[in-house]
Parts: C-alpha cells; structure tokens; sequence
C-alpha cells in the first residue's frame, strides 16, 4: 500500500507492506537506524519517535497508521546546523548515556515529557520515562538529564 | 595509606565530557543491525521449544516454497562446515566434562531456545516467516532444571556423558576445618539461591558476515565485547586462517558479559556467508535474546562461618552447586572460580575452603554477567556476616569491625595465596555510615518498632572486595584459563602532532575514547581533542584482549601510559639530537623538552613529531617514525573495595519494598574520569539491586523460559529505583603506574547484599531470618507469613 508522511521536516512517500511496523519502515525504507529497536513487546521504548509532535513507541504504530503524519525521529532532533537539542545537550553535560542505545527512544520520550510538564518533580521525571529502559546508567544521571533540561 | 586525591592541573581527575555521545545522541552512530550492507541475505534459527528432545525428523520442504527463501539446513547438514566445536576457553580442571557444542543440535536440543535448523532467506522477514514452516518432529524427554536435582544425576542431560557433573573444583586450606568448627563459639550455616539473571543488555546481539568474492578473506561484524579473542576463536572453529578473518565491533549497545562469548549465529553467519558467496546477516529479537545468549548466576550456595568469642571469623567453608546450563561457553565453568576467593569477603580470615560442583542442566548456557562469581560470594559472605550479627546480638557494622583487614596489614597475603595490594575498609565503612546517616537510622528504626505499625525500617551493610584487572597471565595458567591476561597499546605521534591511540579493549559504553584521551593528553602535552582512539576492529588494532572483568584502564591503559613512555623516551633521544645536549639535561613538562637551566634551548613535541616524520636530522640508526607500541601484563588483579549501605522501608501488609536512601562509598584508586567512574557506580548498583528485588529467568518443570520477554522480565525502569548517594575513599594501588583500581562491576557486587540485609534487618521482629531474590512484594509477604507460624 501508498503512504505518506513527513519525517523531520521532509515528504516521505513509499509503497509497505500492510503489516509494515512504523519502526520498520523508518529504519529500512528510509534509513533513518537512529531510532533502534530494544524488544518486541513494546517495553523498552528504545524505538520512541514523535508523531503529530507526541512521544509513540514507533513499533506499536503501523507505517500504514502514521499516513499524513509528521514524524520526527532522533536524526530530526537537533538543529540543521549541528547545534544539539537542549535535551540531547543535557544528555551529554550530565552523562545521561553510556552505551548509547537507549539513548534516541530516551531523548525522545524525555522531550515529549517536558512538552507535557515543563516542571517536573523527579518523581514526575521518573514515572514519565517508566516506558523505556536503560541497562547502563541506573536511571540516576538520566533523570539528572531531563531535570538539568526543564531548568534551562 | 587512605588519600584524598591529588589535586592535578591536568586532564587526568576531569571530569571531561564523553567524546564518544554527540553520536549517539544524534543517531548517527551505527551499531551492527544498523550497517547497511549490499546484497546481505538475512538468517533465522529454528529453535527447539523442548528442553531435552531428541531430533527425529526436520522437512524442509514447506520451508523452501517459501518466498525469498534462498536454503534451509538442519545440524547435521551444517555438520561438515564445522572444524572444531564451539570453544569454551576455561577447561577448570583436566577431568572436566565438555560435550560438544555445534553451532546446530545435530541429533538432541538441550534447552529451549537450542537451533536445530537454519534458513536463508532476501529479508529478514521472509526468513523468520519461513522459520514457521520448518516441520521438525521431537521426541522429548523429562528436563533437568533444578540444581540438587541434577547433582542426584536422577536424569541425564547429556547421557553418554553418564553424569551431569561436568567439574569439581576445590580449593582447600591447609589444615583441617572441622577442628576450628568444632571448637567454635558461634557457627553459622546457611543456603542461598542465586538465581538466574537474563543480562538483557539493551541492544540484543546482531551479526554480518561480509565474505570478499576472491581470496576467501572475511569480515565479521557483530556486537561483541571481544572481537581479538573472536577472531581467533573464529578461525579455529571455522578452519579459517586467522590472517584472513577480520573482526568489527561496532558500536555496541551494552554487554556486562553477554557479549564476551563466541555465538552459534557469529559461526552461521560466517560459514554460510563462505558457502553462499554472499554476506549473511542476523538480528536478534528480545524474546530470542532471552533464550539465546548465555544467561548469568545460577548458583546454589552454602556458607558456614566459625567464629569466637568475639566474633573473629576463624574458618569460612562453602559449597556451591553452579549452573552451568546446557553447554559450556566461553568462560562457563570457569565464573565460579572468579568468586572462590572472594568467599571471606574484606575479613582477616585464616581459613577458607571451597568447593564448586559445575553441573549440566536443560536450560540455556549461563555464562558472564557483571561481576561473574564476586557478587555471588560476596553475597553469600555479607548475608552470613549480617547472620552472625543476628545470632551474637552485635551490631553488624561492629561486627564487620571487628573482623576487617587492617591498613597496616596491607598488601595482605590471604590463605588463598593471592595478595590484596591495599586497602581500608574501615574508613569506607565509616564513610558510608555517617553519609547515610546509620546512628540516625537506628534510632528511628527503634522508634518506629516501639510505636508498631506497618511501615518497617531496615538497614542493611555490605563491605566488599573485588578482584578484577584481569589479569596475570601466569596467575590465568594456574587456573587453567586457555588464554593470557595482557594488554596491548600503541601510541602514534602524527607528522602534525596529533595522536593515534590503538587499544586491544574494547568500550561498549564506558567511555574509553575520553578516559585514554585524558591519559595521552596529561603524557604528551597535547589535547584530548587532539587524541583519536582506535579500537574494536582487529584491521586497525591487530592485538588485544578485549574488554570484561574491570579490566580495560587497569590493564588496557596502564598500557597505554607504557607506550606513550616509550614514544618520549624517543622524542627525547630526538630532542637532545637536535638541541646538542645531552638526554639526562632534558626537562619534558607539558609537551615540552628543555634543557635543564637553560629554558630558552627547547624543543616542542610538534617540532619533534615533524622532525620524525621528514626524518631529515635524526640520530643515527633512528627509525623515522613516532610511534611505539606496547604489551603489558599486570603484575596482580585490581582489587577496588567499598562499603554501601542501604535503607528500606518494608510495608509488612502488601510487601513491598521501597528503597529510602542508597549510600555507595567507593574505592577505586585514583580516578580518571570521575564522571565516568559514578556513571559505572550508578549502573552497577542497580543491576545488584535489581537482582535482589525484581529480576528472576523463572523456568517451568518442562524448561520453558516464562520470563523471555521484556514484558515478564523485571528490568527495573527509572520509576522502580531511588537516586543514589555516592563518595569515594581514593587508596591508589601500588601495583600500577596510575594508582587506578577497576570500577565496572563494583556496583553490582556491593548492592543486592546491601539491599537484602536491609530487607532482612526489617523483617527480624517477625523472626524473618532470610529471603530469597529478588524480594518481591509477594515473596516478602510470604516470608512474613511464614516466619510467624
């Protein structure tokens, strides 16, 4: 079947299979392997994008369902000329990541976290991320990274 | 001895940020699922749901009808690609057990999850859907899944093996124990579970085989902690010259040791890549993760301590039955062995015997899982410690006081033979207990006892030691480990002064690039900027020993240190050429060489990197180049130490558990990179913690893994775990040249004892005396009630 979407600001349109996950269609058809897949049961959020500006676990969402959306995916995040999202900076200034791999799906739910609650508690910060998982940091400098970011 | 740490001017104790994130964080960076590589055909493994089948017939005709699929193979097929077995590099004594492990079950599936055939297909979906149409008929067995029930060889999983014991390993004291038990004033016996951990690094394994079409040259990408020892183990298993197999990590997502393996699907992929003339590639599913890559822990233990009037432990004797699973991997039956002499934990103890029972079960193999032996016996060592407390009615921080090696006895020679090169866990102890408050903590804990209620307080201590660094090559040969435990290091001065560091570690996420940039920069005189690190593809660093077991900077850097020394030694024999001196007059300081009182004749390291690379004026015989290169073995293990102290709050009507306050005090020696060093702390904390409260690989009697997804497996998430408190106490070792002790696994080794203790201390007006992990709500309330009738 024909979609079409936007991703990070460009018109996308290809020809998927029905049974084509969101997550599939951006990492193979469009290349866009930023966003990683962790699981397959929607748990670990690794694979969390931004569809219609909300945080959706992008392999819950079938490409045929995000016809007409604009998608922003990790590689969309920072700035054309380079500059990082306040929250990919944070990120990096309070070593919210080590591996690596969390990291997208992580910065994506924590930006579609602030846009809800621009002033979280950490407790706020920690049931807000409670759908993606970290193996690495222990969470600790991770909710540093979205606390960090919220305080501008 | 105890230090604070030197102030320094240099990058060395900065807290610098990771070179290594703005890719990942911006998505560009590629792990192996992400490579794009033309042309590659995609394998799926069809796996045994029995835990114990015998093979009867595979038809693979519905499977080839199938569209895209290129071939389908059973084992037996498969069996003529196969020189060797799959390794296990730990034969842990001559009489060991070791069933042959092939990539494919050939006749009999061992555990669930265990491949019985493959298929090639375009895609990877058209693979896996063809995976389906696989008809294999099974006739399955009774498995074998609890420990004490294989030790009673009442079922065999490999029956031409005729038992199920693959090893007894033993180490044994001198004298005779019995006569300290006897004659002790307190004894101490208990039985603690170490249950199976799925290591779930984020990132599950992937693979590519990339074959070149002429010369038989091959090159294997795979999320790997050990691409140098995989090569090698490659080339064996395959029949492959070493020379033509090259081996890429790229950038992994996370390992704690499920990656420090050599897989069936890297063999696959490379043998059918050969076959085929075409790269083949795989990626692992979660729930494929959870039964495919080796599993940690698995032990059952018993502990005894003997100890007088005062408490001083005298003897500590254990037993432990570990679980090796179906096969032995790389390094299997050898993680019992890294704990067996940690099992006197921090303690001036004179005796201490051990004794493993490795034994074959129908589940997958276990292997590797951070910290690997040393948070088993340093649990079992603190949970007993905390049950002598209990029975003197001491304190247990008092107790541990009692018994803690001293500063003054340091380096200590344990009963073991092995030298603990320094040390003070009093001061980490007193640290962690004004940090968290202990004295404050009782008091409020008594309180809350006299007024009753529901909400019960614990506290728990854990006092550890850690032996990593690994490690001596010679002390490796006495414990019949296959391999070496040295690093290899090149440092290369470019014609424009910047630096080429080439490592044989391997970084999966702890910031290597930056912590040997810091190193080189604080050497040579030059920036971190100005350093690039080379590692994880054996083209770029031919030799290595990979990255496990704390020891890439206590080995792997101090290597680096060495050949960045040699490089200035050269630099200066070029110095005192060209400035007409002699190298004894030189001064180097910050990229510098000057001749002694006179500062104004001087020689800059980029002058000399220049001076190298035209070669127009060097000393005779010089070779033009900059550059040197090191291997270094490690005069003992790295034995980082701390104290962490936890407070609980248990609700005694629902069970649950909620961590109120986490102190880690760590030690481990001079820091590199303190920001890295908590990243490590803090991650390692709650893998131990995670182990003591959520995390359990439950099987069923049949051998069905129920917890093989995400979904069932408790990975804590940030809403699941508190905030840590962490300090430090700085002892340097004396055995390397940076002072710097291994951090990686710490964390994990010092929680779940700390964590438990504090449930345990919680629970003992109920008369609660232990609990098994993790301590779930409904473990807890259990416990309770069964410690009332």
């Amino acid at each position: 079947m024909q979609i079409s979407m936007t991703v990070n600001g460009v018109a996308r349109s290809a020809d998927v299979e029905p049974r084509t996950l969101l997550v599939h269609f951006v990492r193979e058809q469009l290349g866009l392997t930023g966003t990683n897949i962790g699981c397959d049961t929607s748990s670990c959020g690794a694979c969390t994008i931004h569809m219609d500006g909300e945080s959706v676990k992008s392999c819950t969402v079938l490409a045929a369902q995000a016809d007409g959306a604009a998608i922003t995916t990790i590689e969309g995040l920072a700035s054309a000329d380079g500059t990082l999202h306040p929250m990919q900076e944070s990120f990096r200034q309070c070593h919210g990541l080590q591996c690596g791999y969390c990291t997208p799906g992580m910065v994506m739910a924590a930006v579609g976290l602030l846009n809800e609650n621009p002033n979280p508690t950490e407790a706020q910060v920690r049931v807000g991320l409670e759908g993606n998982l970290c193996r690495c940091t222990g969470y600790h400098n991770i909710v540093k990274s979205v606390l960090h970011c919220a305080a501008g | 001895m105890t230090a604070t740490l030197t102030p320094t001017t240099g990058k060395i104790g900065q807290s610098i940020l990771r070179k290594e994130d703005p890719p990942l964080l911006t998505g560009e960076a590629k792990y192996t699922a992400d490579l794009n590589i033309p042309g590659a055909v995609f394998l799926a493994l069809v796996r045994s749901p029995y835990a114990n089948a015998r093979i009867v017939s595979i038809a693979k005709s519905d499977a080839l009808a199938m569209p895209g699929v290129i071939a389908v193979y059973s084992g037996a097929e498969l069996a003529p690609l196969w020189a060797a077995p799959m390794p296990c590099a730990w034969p842990v004594t001559p009489d060991m057990l070791n069933p042959a492990h092939h990539p494919v079950a050939q006749s009999q599936a061992n555990y669930v999850g265990d491949a019985v055939a493959v298929v090639l297909a375009h895609t990877d979906a058209q693979a896996r859907d063809a995976v389906e149409k696989v008809v294999v008929e099974y006739d399955a067995s009774e498995a074998v899944i609890d420990l004490e029930d294989a030790l009673s060889d009442r079922v065999l999983v490999h029956p031409h093996l005729g038992t199920n014991k693959s090893y007894r390993w033993e180490l044994k004291p001198q004298g005779d124990l019995s006569e300290i038990f006897a004659n002790a004033v307190f004894t101490v016996k208990e039985r603690y579970i170490q249950q199976r951990l799925l290591p779930m690094a984020m990132e599950p394994r992937a693979v590519a085989a990339v074959p070149q079409p002429f010369g038989g040259d091959i090159t294997l990408y795979s999320a790997t902690q050990i691409p140098h020892i995989l090569k090698v183990m490659a080339a064996i298993t395959l029949g492959i010259p070493e020379h033509q197999v090259r081996v890429v990590a790229p950038s992994v997502g996370g390992g704690f040791g499920c990656k420090l393996d050599v897989y069936a699907e890297e063999l696959l992929c490379m043998a059918l890549s050969r076959k085929h003339g075409i790269p083949v590639r795989w990626t692992e599913t979660r729930s494929e993760n959870a039964v495919a890559t080796v599993h940690g822990r698995g032990q059952v233990q018993t502990i005894e301590l003997a100890a007088d009037a005062n408490g001083r432990v005298q003897a500590v004797r254990v037993h432990i039955i570990g679980d090796m699973g179906a096969y032995l991997q790389l390094v299997t039956p050898g993680v019992p062995l890294l704990g067996a002499f940690l099992y006197a934990g921090v303690y001036d103890v004179p005796a201490l015997s051990f004794e493993c029972d490795g034994v074959f079960t129908n589940m997958t193999p276990t292997d590797a899982y951070r910290g690997a032996g040393r948070p088993e016996a340093t649990y079992a060592i603190e949970r007993a410690m905390d049950s002598l407390a209990s029975k003197m009615g001491v304190d247990p921080m008092e107790l541990r006081s009692r018994n803690y090696i001293k500063p003054e006895q340091f380096p200590y020679t344990a009963m073991t033979g092995l030298v603990y090169d320094s040390g003070d866990h009093q001061a980490a102890a007193t640290k962690a207990a004004g940090m968290a408050d202990y004295a404050g903590v009782r008091a409020e804990q008594a309180t809350r006892r006299e007024a009753g209620g529901t909400k019960h307080l614990g506290i728990g201590v854990s006092s550890y030691f850690e032996m990593c660094g690994l490690a001596p090559s010679r002390v490796l040969a006495s414990l019949n480990y296959s391999a070496g435990g040295w690093e290899a290091a090149t440092v290369r001065v470019l014609p424009t002064n910047k630096v080429q560091v080439v490592t044989g570690a391997t970084p999966h996420g702890q910031g290597h690039e930056t912590s040997w940039s810091q190193i080189i920069a604080d050497k040579l005189g030059v920036s971190p900027d100005d350093v690039d690190v080379l590692h994880s593809d054996t083209a770029l660093s031919p030799l290595g020993l990979d990255t496990y077991g704390s020891r890439s900077l206590v080995v792997g850097g101090i290597a680096i240190v060495l050949a960045a020394d040699k490089v200035i030694a050269k630099a200066k024999a070029i110095a005192a050429h060209q400035l007409e001196c002699s190298e004894d007059d030189l001064d180097f300081a910050d990229g510098l060489f000057t001749v002694r009182g006179t500062p104004d004749r001087n020689m800059p390291m980029a002058a000399i990197a220049f001076a190298a690379f035209t070669a127009h004026n060097l000393p005779d015989g010089m070779e033009p180049n900059l550059e040197a290169h090191t291997t270094y073995d490690p005069p003992n293990f790295s034995w980082p130490f701390g104290c962490h102290i936890c407070v609980v709050e248990v609700d005694s009507e629902t069970g649950a558990v909620e961590v109120l306050k986490y102190v880690a005090i760590d030690d481990c020696g001079n820091q590199i990179n303190p920001m890295i060093v908590e990243g490590q702390v803090h991650g390692g904390i709650i893998q131990g913690l995670a182990q003591a409260l959520f995390e359990e690989a439950c099987y069923d009697e049949a051998g069905n893994l129920r917890t093989s997804t995400l979904a069932e497996y408790l990975v804590p998430a940030a809403s699941d775990v508190p905030s840590m408190i962490t300090g430090h106490t700085y002892t340097p070792s004396p055995t390397n040249v940076l002072g710097v002790k291994g951090i990686g696994e710490a964390g994990t080794i010092g929680a779940a004892p700390a964590v438990i203790n504090a449930i345990v201390d919680a629970l003992a007006p109920f008369g609660v005396h232990d609990i098994t992990m993790p301590a779930s709500p409904q473990r807890v309330w259990q416990t309770i009630k069964e410690a009332a009738k």
